[in-house]
């Protein structure tokens, strides 16, 4: 099997710019990163198939490979449903802190207290 | 017979749409969700009696041959994990229906939608637990996770989406690890079907099969709530309701750990064992120091969680078939165990109107029944002889010893150390909320001064400023609190049920761990799965 380079190349950059965006504390971001590699992964699935042939029909001849299609399918509807409810999630944080951002965990933000109170003595 | 495999996906999946459609009537809802489970907790205790008897049930969907279909397959260890799960959620939906019914939520809108997310969660780790091909693992994954999204955010309050926000991203990071691992592996192999992924992976050269196999490990030790992998677990876990953290904490990282034991078997066998075994003997101790310091029964209880995910990933480790049988044992005994304790947790909330040990105290006089609830589940995971908890640690015990090696000896003496620990957290909750008399009642005006000589002096200084800062908006839990609301029978019925199955793993230990022996037999020998599935060739 052969691989496209252009291919691994684009799939490469959206993994990195995926994860890039996904490293944000802004929510929305995180979004965009997470639908940018979803695309990185659903090309990584195209082209983990023999492409480039007849579909199946008749007997005769090489046939492209049908599981990987079926496959992204799936997985784009996966990705679709998923950023949806981020979405929701998302709104709704906006209109309870009327910012993007997550906010602090306060169990977090307790243990720093602990640490630093401790820490200036 | 073979149709009681997809039946055990389809019927939650059914249950959960006609849920959606009598989203108007809760009372309907809540039948058709509850018979629905228990219809599905009597296919699988006689599918589980079949297997046994015949080995394992295997159906190809579209009746397409062997590996170009979508197969599903259930052997011991599927089987045992349907019936503990579906047990586990039909317990806590019981609890979940009295509990909302206490609370009087039943016209709330969040509620209606409780029901349908709640059924589809189980459609998933069912569908989890007899996936055949990877794809449909990841499927699966997804639909328990998404369903998982919402039961945890649900009512959409700003705790919850906040501790919600880490937990979906962390998880859909993992998914899409799992994701491109399963591109990866099909564009090496050409095939997903597991049995038939057996034969070929083992063809692969070394380097790439270490690839895929830490990609696969990573993603599933994501779900697992595996050390490095497991700070999302206790900061998201504790902020769902009470019967929501219950379900998750028994099922979905036991989905993760199936996973593992899957891959660790079937399509990996043997691969990675040092490394699992130092990772299993981190989460153990780094999990269960976590638990000592937590000052909020929840908390404490998810950080036990993640430490005891550490014991199953020791028994994958070791992969003879003595470790697998202990594994195999101690997964049934650790979903049983973790909700039991969930529950009581959320029946102490629900009677207190708090978690937080510092707040508690007398409740072993208030409330008698259900501190016998917390006991028994309480000794039983710290590993106390003759309970179940114990007898699965000296299974794995036993197991390393038996291997050997410098590593398995280390995590023996991690692992006793561990249950040593999960035993002096457990019983700090024990002495705090249930032993020691209640701590002197805080008046509004005292906010934020120590008060109350006995309450004083339990705190040990350097909790005090945590302590203080928590204390100025919790009037109206102070106010709650002492006045022992009675227990719905609903709740109390819901939690003794799970603590009596805890109770009968002990008590039928040896037909139960001779039926786990037989299941690691199957798992160490995939000859089995693998012709069953693909046929004798």
């Amino acid at each position: 099997m052969t691989v496209n380079v252009v291919v691994a190349v684009l799939i490469g950059g959206l993994f990195a710019g995926g994860v890039y965006l996904m490293l944000s504390r802004n929510l929305l971001r995180v979004l965009l990163g997470f639908m940018v590699i979803g695309h990185g992964a659903n090309l990584l699935l195209l082209s983990s198939g023999v492409g480039g042939g007849a579909p199946i029909v008749g007997q005769d001849g090489t046939h492209a490979d049908p599981i990987p299609q079926a496959l992204i399918l799936t997985s784009i509807v996966i990705t679709l449903a998923v950023s949806c409810f981020l979405l929701a999630m998302i709104y709704r944080n906006y209109q309870l802190t009327r910012q993007s951002e997550v906010p602090d965990d306060p169990d977090d933000v307790a243990i720093e207290e602990l640490r630093t109170g401790a820490g200036s003595e | 017979m073979i149709a009681l495999l997809p039946l055990s996906v389809m019927m939650p999946l059914l249950g959960a749409g006609l849920a959606l459609l009598l989203s108007r009537r809760p009372r309907a809802q809540r039948a058709v969700a509850i018979s629905v489970l228990a219809v599905q907790l009597v296919l699988e205790v006689v599918m589980l009696v079949q297997i046994d008897a015949d080995g394992p049930i295997v159906m190809h969907i579209g009746g397409w041959p062997a590996p170009l279909a979508i197969t599903l397959v259930a052997d011991r260890l599927a089987a045992l994990m349907m019936v503990v799960s579906t047990l586990v959620t039909l317990a806590v939906l019981v609890y979940a229906v009295a509990q909302g019914h206490a609370d009087g939520e039943a016209t709330d809108a969040p509620i209606s939608v409780f029901h349908p997310a709640f059924l589809i969660m189980a459609a998933g780790v069912s569908n989890a637990f007899v996936a055949g091909d990877l794809f449909n693992l990841y499927v699966s994954f997804e639909i328990l996770l998404t369903a998982s999204y919402v039961l945890l955010t649900l009512g959409g309050t700003m705790e919850r989406i906040r501790s919600g926000a880490p937990y979906v991203v962390v998880a859909l990071v993992s998914s899409i690890i799992f994701l491109s691992a399963i591109a990866m592996i099909y564009a090496a192999t050409g095939t997903l079907n597991m049995a038939d992924l057996a034969g070929r992976l083992a063809d692969l050269p070394a380097g790439l099969a270490v690839v895929l196999q830490s990609m696969l490990l990573i993603a599933f030790g994501v779900k697992a709530a595996v050390w490095p992998m497991s700070a999302w677990l206790p900061d998201s876990y504790p902020t769902a309701s009470a019967p929501v953290t219950a379900v998750f904490a028994g099922l979905l990282t036991k989905v993760g750990i199936y996973a593992i034991i899957r891959t660790q078997t079937l399509l990996f066998p043997g691969g990675f064992s040092t490394l699992l075994m130092i990772v299993g003997l981190a989460t153990m101790l780094i999990g269960i120091l976590g638990a000592v310091a937590q000052n909020e029964i929840k908390r404490l209880l998810s950080f036990t969680l993640v430490s005891h995910i550490g014991f199953l990933l020791f028994g994958v480790a070791i992969g003879t078939p003595q470790g697998l049988a202990a594994t195999v044992f101690y997964v049934a005994h650790h979903i049983l165990v973790q909700t039991a304790l969930f529950l009581a947790a959320g029946l102490i909330e629900h009677i207190t109107g708090t978690t937080k040990l510092d707040k508690l105290g007398a409740l072993a006089r208030t409330a008698p029944a259900l501190a016998i609830l917390f006991f028994i589940p309480a000794m039983n995971l710290g590993g106390v002889p003759p309970f179940s908890g114990f007898i699965g640690k000296v299974g794995l015990f036993e197991a390393g010893l038996a291997t050997g090696g410098v590593t398995a000896l280390v995590l023996v003496a991690g692992g006793a150390l561990t249950s040593l620990l999960t035993l002096y957290a457990i019983v700090r909750v024990w002495g705090r909320a249930f032993w020691r008399p209640a701590p002197a009642r805080e008046h509004d005006g005292m906010a934020g001064l120590p008060v109350g000589p006995s309450a004083a002096g339990e705190r040990s200084d350097r909790e005090r400023p945590a302590g203080r800062r928590r204390r100025r908006r919790l009037p109206q839990e102070i106010e709650t609190r002492g006045d022992a609301r009675s227990m719905p029978v609903g709740m109390v019925g819901a939690t003794l049920a799970v603590v009596l199955a805890g109770l009968a793993l002990t008590v039928a230990a040896g037909p139960i761990y001779g039926f786990a022996d037989r299941a690691a037999q199957g798992l160490s020998n995939p000859s089995v799965y693998i012709t069953a599935v693909l046929g004798a060739s």
